[in-house]
């Protein structure tokens, strides 16, 4: 079954309305709490919950305003393969500095 | 021999040519003749319009790199160069631009539900919100211009050297910064010009798709059950909102409890 539909093409998925606007009321909220946030002194921990809470505003436009939630396993795993290779590049680049010029500059 | 297939080829494409008429009517007139169904075809577009956008993540992402190294190295710098940011600018303008991927994803489904009036209404939405943004982004520049933090020769370190006479500095009690120090807030500035500029362009250019989205969508062109062009223009608007809620992050809220 799952074997025939992942062939057969994708069914064109309509997102209610009413998901788009809890959706942009979760943004409208994640972005005053990212704001509230960066008020509060939490040491090291600000810039995490400002990035944190970044993701999370992130994920609901992609998942939702991008429709990747409904759409074909091939838009997924290029979703995730993007991402994995972004942050493989960012992990790369900044091992490399840490590892031969950090506190040298 | 090479003549052979050639020959046939073209005996093959002659005989559909002429069988033309009712062979399209099988399909809708957007769908192209080399994808077997529209599905298919939606599929596709979709697809491509990912691998585009993967490759936005990656431009942006060596900006966000650099970022992110120079902020560890001149972490001073970084603060008491984004307290210069008005944070109530820039709040305004994620709220706007959250809005407008609101309208885009809203058009999408007018397009799908076949509202003609309605998807030209949330077009020019979006259009509207799109030139508030960059209204708005032109404000915060303008300022920028007038304090001179623009990098470049005329680059001033004033409200870094003595914060006491910055409006903005005082009011986050900004010690005064060591020159050394002081000399890489440009290296923020020019960051939040890139970042923000290749953000802006890409508004720039959204605004002027839409310009003709609309024009097309008040001649019916999205509302009679092909929604690509609309569905992978929405794709992009929401990837350049994503690419503003970690550019207000970043730039606007580094340290504002110091």
């Amino acid at each position: 079954m799952s074997e025939q539909t992942s062939h057969a093409e994708h069914e064109h998925h309509i997102v209610s309305p009413k998901v788009y606007i809890v959706v942009v009321l979760g943004l409208l909220v994640g972005t005053a709490l990212t704001v509230w946030a960066s008020f509060i002194d939490l040491g090291p921990w600000n810039p995490v919950i400002a990035l944190a809470i970044a993701t999370g505003k992130a994920m609901l436009v992609v998942l939702f305003f991008m429709g990747v939630k409904y759409s074909t396993k091939l838009t997924k795993l290029t979703v995730i393969a993007g991402i994995f290779i972004f942050l493989g590049l960012i992990s790369m680049t900044l091992a490399d500095y840490m590892s031969r010029a950090w506190g040298r500059w | 021999m090479s003549d052979n297939p050639v020959a046939s080829s073209t005996g093959t494409h002659s005989a559909l040519a002429e069988t033309g008429g009712p062979h399209h009517e099988k399909h809708p007139s957007y769908q192209r003749h080399h994808f077997e169904t529209v599905g298919q075809q939606a599929d596709a577009t979709n697809f491509a319009m990912w691998l585009f956008l993967l490759t936005e993540v990656m431009f942006f992402g060596g900006l966000f790199t650099a970022y992110l190294i120079y902020r560890n190295w001149y972490y001073p710098a970084f603060v008491a160069a984004s307290h210069q940011l008005d944070v109530r600018w820039g709040t305004l303008n994620t709220l706007v631009l959250i809005l407008s991927s609101f309208t885009m994803a809203m058009g999408v489904w007018c397009s799908e539900t076949r509202r003609k009036s309605g998807l030209v209404l949330c077009l020019i939405l979006t259009f509207t919100l799109g030139m508030c943004f960059l209204g708005i982004k032109s404000i915060e520049y303008h300022e920028k211009w007038e304090k001179h933090h623009i990098p470049g020769p005329h680059y001033s370190l004033q409200s870094f050297l003595d914060p006491a006479s910055d409006e903005s500095a005082a009011q986050y009690g900004d010690k005064p910064l060591p020159l050394d120090m002081a000399r890489h807030t440009e290296i923020y500035f020019f960051l939040y010009f890139a970042m923000t500029g290749m953000h802006a362009l890409h508004m720039v250019i959204g605004i002027a798709i839409l310009g003709y989205m609309i024009f097309r969508a008040r001649a019916g062109a999205y509302t009679t059950g092909h929604v690509t062009f609309v569905e992978n223009f929405g794709l992009y608007w929401h990837f350049v909102d994503i690419i503003w809620i970690y550019l207000f992050a970043l730039l606007y809220l580094i340290s504002r409890h110091q």
